[in-house]
């Protein structure tokens, strides 16, 4: 069997509930998300820091969950792709992805989501060079990006009430 | 009781845009792909693989691996000696290696046990003996003369030599006014599709009975490999295929990821998830062959194509897989999108010791294809011609049927070069090169590229329709589309009950779409050869009607009228001469009563004309953007000519 990692005791609020727990110092902060929590939404899609799919927020900025030790993570806010929606609404970032047809085979979005929610955060109307920043460790291999674009576009011009006049 | 409204009109579905079927789930991370299953008492699976990429296979010793504590299985070439491949003529791979390992990286033994970290120190403890053979890692050095066979039925390591000589060749280029002859070396490229290959099987080894989720775009085929590498019937297995990341063609055959997690969970007696890291899905590979290809083309001053002789070499890799068709499509699809009466094609489909490809996007067509299209360039400007003029001036006009027996009947392509021609100011642009913002020099090609939608023939002919669809209608008046076409991205199950949803004159909401499980629904070939929308979307449109009719005839008879009276409205059904009608779900109660549940279905077959023994292929034609980047892989050619 496995030899017993030593393991720290991590205080974090994740998706907006708190939690207490003891993790392997060598856990990375995806597999405590994805095999100890059960949240799979956030997804594993190469060796380590080349995809984006498994960005979730800490603290509000964007990161890497694969390049992350859940051990770090004590005293964080850690958000991931489960927490955007609320009420039984889409938030709108999702909105955009799911109207826009941001997302195609659906694995890098979780990921990309997260990224774009932390840019419109920081940047609540972004141009589409602040898009591709923004966006530049996520990779898509069935958009092409443009729709990407779009979706994130969609979901600025909603949080600024943009959509409503448009259509009113 | 549902009220009427008097404005009512059948709901229009398709060419309105409108958010994927499964959109909600992908963006809400609720969508479970294979990897997403993570039952609380599984086993880890891990690969050992190959260090080195030929040699004779001395011993697998597994004993110490087996010895440590939390180990729950070990397989081996020992444990399967059933072949597996997508063609039934080419079915001599093996899940994992036997006699003799043929890539690097090759599966050689797998591991299940209680976590990756026991996993990852059995297969430390795996000791592999084995006897080097010389490795052959380009098509020359295989097919050079003192070369050893990587397998024993395929001497002088060629998969597959394909020939053919239709029409007058050299008389046509006795005719040309110009004869070009040109070589272009096209890279070996993989997918990489957002997901890694993964697997999870669960054997009942009480009832004998496999349970198998897989990333695959053919649930079915790796349904038959299973049966076959575990020898087991084929009722006693359950293929589910949940949401896929994608795949472009890499997924169209069984891969060992699937029979490997499988033989693994029965050696073990439980559930098994074997997920692969990137690097073993690179590994895995199934891309699009490294291709030399010879191209000569002759043509005269007015542009029409004389003659065409090419040679395709492909970098096959250590087994076949697809590769005898690979190489097959890589010739016969030459034909097709010009009208052309000489046509010589040597396709040579060669062993090597890397990891064998599949079949990529355009599968086969695309390396020859841009060899086919920059030597036409190079034509049309040293004749003085201009190049879109010289597709015009070899246009087909369908239906037709090309040399090698191909009937086109869906062309498209003076269409797209009208489009093509005005969208990129080809008019007012070529000949006059210019640095874009970003310092390049940019010129205009032009390049045509063309695919079939699906195969006339499948490739287990069994004599069934090429698809099948089901519909179920039950008392809460939602229909369910049943379908096999596994939806892995390209919005299938979006594309079915779109069909459907535009012949019943329904909203999309009243649908929901189940795909992909073999206990639940009708059987499909898969996600490959563009074939689902054509196949699928016609059977589902069958089966819209099939319902249309047993709704139209209910209401017929609630409303005492003749069924011919019947005007459908979608959401309401009335006599043509009333206004007053039967909403939807009166309908239904009415269809339903003293039979129950409905379920219909909708068959579709390619054309009879495609029957037969003539091997040819429905035709579909796309215009490829005509610029490139003088940077890029044939850009040079384009800023010379512009």
């Amino acid at each position: 069997m496995s030899d017993d990692a030593k393991q720290s005791a991590v205080r974090c609020t994740l998706n907006g509930r708190p939690r207490r727990d003891f993790v392997p110092d060598n856990m990375l902060l995806v597999d405590f998300l994805r095999e100890t929590v059960g949240l799979t939404g956030t997804k594993i899609g190469c060796d380590g820091g080349e995809c984006g799919c498994c960005t979730v927020l800490i603290d509000g900025e964007p990161r890497h969950a694969c390049l992350t030790l859940a051990a770090v993570c004590d005293g964080t806010e850690i958000e991931t792709i489960e927490s955007l929606d609320t009420g039984g609404r889409l938030a709108a970032i999702q909105r955009g992805f799911n109207e826009k047809l941001g997302a195609q085979c659906g694995f890098c979005t979780p990921g990309m989501v997260m990224a774009a929610e932390g840019l419109l955060r920081e940047n609540p109307n972004p141009t589409d060079d602040d898009i591709r920043a923004g966006l530049a460790a996520n990779i898509c291999r069935c958009t092409g990006y443009v729709k990407i674009l779009e979706a994130v576009h969609f979901a600025a011009d909603e949080l600024a009430g943009r959509n409503e006049e448009a259509a009113a | 009781m549902n009220e009427i409204k008097k404005d009512v009109k059948p709901a229009k579905v398709i060419g309105v845009p409108r958010p994927l079927i499964d959109g909600p789930e992908k963006v809400s991370g609720k969508a479970l792909y294979t990897a997403d299953f993570i039952p609380y008492d599984h086993m880890v699976g891990r690969i050992f693989r190959s260090p080195v990429a030929h040699a004779n296979i001395i011993e697998v010793d597994t004993s110490k691996a087996e010895a440590l504590e939390g180990v729950l299985g070990i397989v081996t070439g020992d444990d399967c000696d059933e072949g597996f491949g997508v063609l039934p003529i080419a079915r001599y791979e093996y899940p994992l290696a036997r006699e003799r390992v043929r890539y690097r990286g090759e599966p050689v033994a797998a591991v299940a046990a209680v976590d990756v970290e026991t996993a990852q120190k059995a297969l430390d403890l795996i000791e592999f003996k084995y006897e080097e053979l010389p490795a052959y890692f380009t098509s020359e050095e295989a097919m050079a003369p003192d070369a050893i066979s990587l397998h024993e039925h395929r001497e002088g390591n060629i998969e597959r030599d394909v020939d053919y000589d239709l029409g007058d060749v050299d008389g046509g280029f006795a005719e040309a006014d110009l004869v070009l002859e040109r070589e272009y070396n096209c890279a070996e490229i993989c997918q990489v599709q957002s997901e890694p290959h993964a697997a999870i099987a669960e054997y009942d080894a009480e009832r004998d009975y496999m349970t198998v989720r897989a990333s695959t775009q053919v649930p079915f085929y790796v349904h038959l490999m299973l049966a076959k590498t575990l020898k087991m019937d084929q009722s006693r297995i359950r293929m589910i295929k949940p949401h896929i990341g994608g795949g472009f063609g890499c997924r169209t055959e069984c891969l060992n990821v699937e029979l490997i997690c499988a033989l693994l969970a029965r050696k073990a007696k439980g559930t098994v998830r074997l997920v692969v890291n990137r690097e073993e899905t690179f590994i895995t590979h199934r891309g699009r062959p490294e291709t030399d290809v010879k191209l000569k083309v002759g043509m005269k001053k007015d542009g029409t194509i004389t003659a065409v002789d090419c040679q395709a070499i492909q970098r096959g890799g250590a087994y076949g897989g697809y590769g005898i068709v690979t190489i097959l499509y890589a010739g016969s699809l030459i034909n097709g999108i010009y009208q052309l009466d000489a046509v010589r094609y040597n396709g040579l489909r060669v062993l090597t010791n890397t990891p064998p490809p599949g079949a990529m996007r355009g599968h086969g067509t695309v390396d020859v294809r841009y060899g086919f299209e920059a030597i036409l360039d190079e034509l049309s400007v040293e004749l003085g011609l201009d190049p879109i003029e010289v597709r015009r001036k070899n246009l087909l006009k369908e239906p037709y049927e090309t040399l090698n027996e191909m009937f086109i009947n869906s062309y498209g392509l003076p269409e797209a070069l009208d489009i093509v021609e005005k969208e990129s100011g080809w008019k007012d642009k070529r000949g006059k090169p210019g640095k874009d913002g970003d310092g390049k020099y940019r010129g205009m090609g032009v390049g045509c590229a063309h695919y079939p939608c699906g195969a006339s023939k499948p490739v287990n002919w069994t004599g069934e329709p090429h698809a099948t669809v089901h519909l179920k209608l039950d008392w809460d008046a939602s229909i369910t589309v049943l379908t096999g076409a596994p939806e892995i991205g390209q919005g299938s199950s979006t594309m079915v009950a779109q069909c459907a949803a535009e012949v019943l004159g329904l909203d999309m909401t009243r649908f929901q779409v189940h795909s992909g499980d073999s206990k639940l629904v009708p059987k499909d070939n898969g996600a490959y050869s563009s074939r689902i929308t054509y196949m699928v979307g016609n059977a589902s449109i069958e089966a819209a009607q099939n319902l249309k009719t047993i709704l139209i005839e209910a209401a017929a008879k609630k409303l005492d009228a003749k069924p011919e009276d019947i005007e459908c409205l979608g959401e309401v059904y009335r006599a043509a001469s009333q206004d007053e009608g039967l909403t939807f779900e009166e309908v239904v109660m009415a269809a339903l009563e003293g039979t129950g549940t409905i379920t219909v279905k909708g068959n579709f077959d390619t054309l009879p004309e495609s029957h037969g023994t003539k091997k040819f292929r429905g035709g579909a034609i796309g215009g490829a953007k005509p610029e490139d980047h003088p940077d890029r892989s044939g850009g040079e050619k384009a800023r010379r000519q512009a």
